[in-house]
């Protein structure tokens, strides 16, 4: 069954590799408008220090996760941050984010408002003492006509940028974004890069004392991150070996499906540099709370420098390695406390 | 079955020998073993459902106690305790599991063993012959099938959680079922004896509205037309034919998951060409109409309520019918809104969007109407109406963060988080809960002959009250910041506001308290309730009835004459 849909992603791969030549330096050069500030840099480089040295080929040191961004908010860190969604660090996220609190958060609070409103109005106003006697009143078309209406109509404006989400959620990945296949296992996820060399990457939840070491937050921080370009479309498909998962990550308002037979693909392009975490939000079995998504997103040229160091290649070059070879600590990846 | 055949025969004899002796006669009943076991009276057959429905309600609640607690804190605190406890080994992974079993068996026992036989098999099998006017149910032996189908779905659930079902005992698919999961992902008997379970409930619920759907449309009293209903039996027959169609639906797509679990089939196995997300169209086609079929009897009831404490008939009466049959028509065409994840295309996506998001209009038109039913009315706030008032705040909330949730684009962050779960609580425990705890009020002194304590209910209601929303709307934050569902254990920015919601368990929990303390001191000490404890707004038939009502009522059917408007359907003639 995986076979039939690696085979079928290889044979759709094959007929793209003439376009992918084509287009192959447009990754890096496109403009990613200062999608690496210093600030951002910084980090990543003070990391080696403290990071175990475990690839010794390796160039590539995970990045540091910055606090509260791409993770949730605690109430200590922030109440009110911690009451809404996570900043997001998509286009499409952060026009959602502007549908949920600039349409969607006053109408719904209006409507309650109203509601409550009334009730105490008619608490007032027309209990037994102030008003002991009853009206008759059972009808009245004109009003009837208004409450029918005028939902309709706020239903409308909410539609109108409701629907051009969904289109833009659903924009068709140009021919050269990058493919990453997530797949997910009973409970951990695998990554595959099939225009990178075919380089896997298994991910598995760091144990909780491991996950506090490297000063990520715990149940999010993994062994091994996907790894992505910022700034650059990504295409990311998601299917699963045995049951259904779901690759969700809150902070770029991307969930899809993992399943089983199916091979789900969707856009997305993340703005800036950065470690964002997920969860599996699909029930899967026993560990479900424990198989955490972490991608980090790198600059093009150092996403180009990990792709190397896994002994994959960019699309158009030769492959440096068989791409047969995983990263070295794949085997390991078993249980999450192996480090 | 012979007892009360005998039975009836014999007072059909006393009835001719007593002449009119008629309250005798509607007073007989049998002994104990034929009156509740082989019982054909819809009173007694509605008295054991609300029982029933009341156990199961502690045992569901009981669960999501453990999970409350279990969730106070990260890391996993006690669920290795409990697996040991069910019979499992010590490991985590049966620890976890015994987790995923709770998240079941508290999703199924609340929907399919307390709101629906409370809504339906209580209320529904109480009030809908005497609202009518009718002597009982159309096949009263039917009623008692099921009744017992009901008490053996129970069974079969209960007994799914001491045998296999994966990494430990019990069922942890979720209330779902999702295949592959229910299928090659859990080995052991468990879940086939879950999927029973709703095989049964489900048979038990497809004769109790074919029972309904025959009651209305052929036993109401001469001059009850259709459009002279009173509300709650118009809800009741718009949620039998829900039940009637979308269960056939469920009992086909779990059939389906049976044999592909035991006999080779891959219905919903792509290694022979099936389709997991063939399994989630069949499921949500029954699930949807489900949840409309757990909150229309609480519509129904609160239409009741609202117009009696404010005495003045419902505003709006055909809107208020037509909405609820609005409502059950469109909840049948929304369904994938539960799946807008699994990888709709966009057309799809956009299509259930606004299909979702019509059925916003005719629940508007509910709550408004009810708001227009209380203005210029006289309200007095007895327990029934504090309750009702709170159902439609509360409805409200949930009803609008459902709007939030109908949007396919906004949902792709939301979805399968707690957010997810804030809204249907918000609309089921706090909904149909409050929607049930109010009829409860409204009618316990009817059926059962003796006033409850006000006090007590108004204690009820408020601490109840604060302790679901402390439950409940922190979840919304929750949700919005990422927290999915099902998870027994969480990253520790989460920690505050499940804090928060444990502790509004504990407030809800001891405001239950009050609820059974109530019941106690009404049957041991209440005083003697009226024909009519409500006053001039309660109209419809069984307020006409002494309290309890006799064993068999209308025997001289009530007749209803075009002199009464809408909703007031005191016979002249009586």
């Amino acid at each position: 069954m995986k076979n039939a849909i690696l085979a079928a992603i290889a044979a759709g791969l094959a007929a793209f590799a003439p376009l992918s030549v084509a287009a192959q330096d447009a990754p890096t050069t496109t403009p990613v408008e200062a999608t690496a500030p210093a600030a951002e840099a910084a980090p990543a480089a003070a990391a080696p220090a403290d990071a175990a040295p475990a690839e010794a080929a390796s160039a590539y040191t995970p990045m540091a996760p910055t606090k509260g961004k791409g993770m949730p908010t605690s109430y200590e860190d922030g109440a009110l941050k911690s009451m809404t969604f996570q900043d997001q660090y998509s286009e499409n996220g952060k026009y959602a984010q502007w549908m949920h609190d600039g349409i969607l958060m006053p109408v719904i609070t209006a409507i309650s408002l109203l509601v409550l409103g009334l009730l105490l109005y008619v608490v007032v106003r027309f209990n037994r003492r102030r008003n002991p006697v009853a009206s008759r009143t059972t009808h009245n078309t004109a009003i009837e006509v208004i409450w029918t209406i005028v939902p309709v109509i706020i239903l409308v404006v909410i539609a109108v940028p409701s629907i051009t989400l969904l289109a833009r959620q659903y924009e068709t990945p140009p021919a050269d974004a990058v493919t990453i296949k997530a797949t997910g296992y009973q409970w951990y996820w695998g990554y595959t890069y099939p225009d990178h060399g075919e380089i896997e990457v298994i991910s598995n939840m760091l144990d909780e004392g491991e996950a506090v070491r490297r000063g990520e937050p715990g149940q999010l921080a993994v062994d091994n991150r996907m790894v992505v370009p910022a700034g650059v479309p990504l295409r990311i498909q998601t299917t699963a070996s045995d049951v259904i998962h779901a690759f969700a990550v809150p902070s770029l308002w991307f969930k899809m499906d993992a399943v089983p037979g199916r091979l789900n693909e969707k856009l997305l392009t993340i703005e800036e540099p950065g470690v964002y975490y997920g969860q599996c939000s699909e029930l899967c079995g026993a560990r479900h709370a424990y198989m955490p998504i972490a991608i980090e997103a790198l600059p093009p040229a150092e996403f180009a420098a990990w792709v190397k160091a896994q002994g994959g290649s960019m699309p158009g070059e030769e492959a440096a390695a068989p791409a047969a070879a995983p990263p070295a600590d794949a085997a390991a990846a078993a249980p999450a406390a192996a480090r | 079955m012979a007892t009360t055949a005998e039975g009836f025969d014999a007072h059909h004899d006393q009835g001719h020998g007593h002449g009119h002796d008629a309250h005798d006669h509607a007073d007989h009943k049998p002994g104990f073993f034929a009156r509740w076991f082989m019982s054909t009276n819809h009173k007694d057959i509605g008295t054991m459902y609300l029982i029933f429905a009341i156990i199961a309600g502690i045992v569901g609640g009981a669960i999501s106690g453990i999970m409350r607690v279990e969730l106070a804190e990260p890391g996993i605190q006690y669920l290795q305790w409990w697996a040991q406890f069910m019979g499992g080994g010590n490991d985590l992974n049966t620890a976890l599991h015994m987790w995923n079993v709770f998240i079941t068996a508290h999703g199924l026992i609340m929907v399919f063993f307390m709101v629906m036989p409370a809504m339906i098999g209580g209320f529904g099998n109480w009030f809908v012959p005497l609202m009518i006017g009718a002597p009982d149910m159309a096949f009263p032996r039917m009623n008692n099938v099921s009744f017992w189908l009901t008490v053996a779905g129970f069974f079969s659930l209960l007994f799914s959680l001491f045998v296999p079902g994966g990494t430990g005992p019990g069922a942890g698919t979720g209330w779902t079922v999702y295949a592959p999961l229910s299928t090659s992902g859990s080995v052991g008997p468990a879940v086939d004896f879950a999927i029973f379970s709703l095989h049964l409930a489900g048979a038990g619920s497809i004769l109790g509205a074919t029972n309904f759907i025959t009651t209305i449309f052929n036993m109401r009293a001469p001059g009850m037309t259709l459009h002279k209903m009173p509300l709650f039996v118009w809800s009741v027959l718009v949620t039998a034919f829900l039940l009637l169609l979308a269960l056939p639906v469920l009992a086909a797509a779990i059939t389906m998951l049976l044999t592909d679990r035991n006999f080779g089939t891959t219905f919903f196995n792509p290694a022979g060409g099936g389709d997991p997300v063939l399994y989630q169209h069949l499921f949500w086609f029954f699930g949807h109409p489900e949840v409309y079929i757990m909150i229309l009897p609480g519509f129904g009831m609160i239409s009741q309520i609202i117009a009696t404490f404010s005495k003045k008939p419902v505003f709006g009466y055909l809107g208020m019918a037509y909405a609820m049959v609005a409502i059950g028509v469109v909840g049948f065409i929304v369904w994938a809104h539960h799946m807008y994840t699994v990888g709709l295309d966009v057309n799809t996506k956009m299509y259930f969007t606004a299909a979702t998001m019509v059925i916003a209009v005719p629940t508007g038109v509910k709550i408004f109407s009810w708001i227009a039913t209380m203005w210029g009315g006289s309200l007095s706030f007895k327990s029934p109406m504090v309750w009702s008032m709170g159902f439609i705040f509360l409805f409200t909330v949930g009803g609008v963060t459902g709007v939030v949730l109908a949007n396919g684009g906004i949902d792709d962050n939301l979805h399968d988080t707690y957010y997810v779960v804030a809204h249907f609580h918000y609309v089921l425990s706090m909904g149909a809960v409050f929607s049930m705890f109010a009829g409860f009020y409204y009618w316990f002194p009817k059926m059962s002959g003796r006033m409850h304590s006000e006090l007590l209910s108004h204690l009820h209601f408020w601490t109840f009250f604060i302790g679901v929303n402390v439950i409940f709307f922190p979840q919304h934050f929750l949700g919005m910041q990422g927290m999915p569902r099902r998870y027994p254990d969480y990253a520790e920015a989460f920690t505050f506001w499940h804090q928060v919601s444990t502790y509004g368990y504990y407030i809800m929990a001891g405001s239950m308290v009050f609820f059974f303390v109530n019941i106690a001191y009404a049957l041991l000490a209440g005083k003697k309730a009226a024909a009519n404890p409500w006053g001039e707004g309660a109209t419809t038939l069984e307020w006409t009835l002494p309290s309890p009502p006799p064993y068999h009522q209308f025997e001289t059917l009530p007749v209803i004459t075009d002199a009464h408007d809408y909703h007031d359907h005191r016979p002249v003639t009586a």
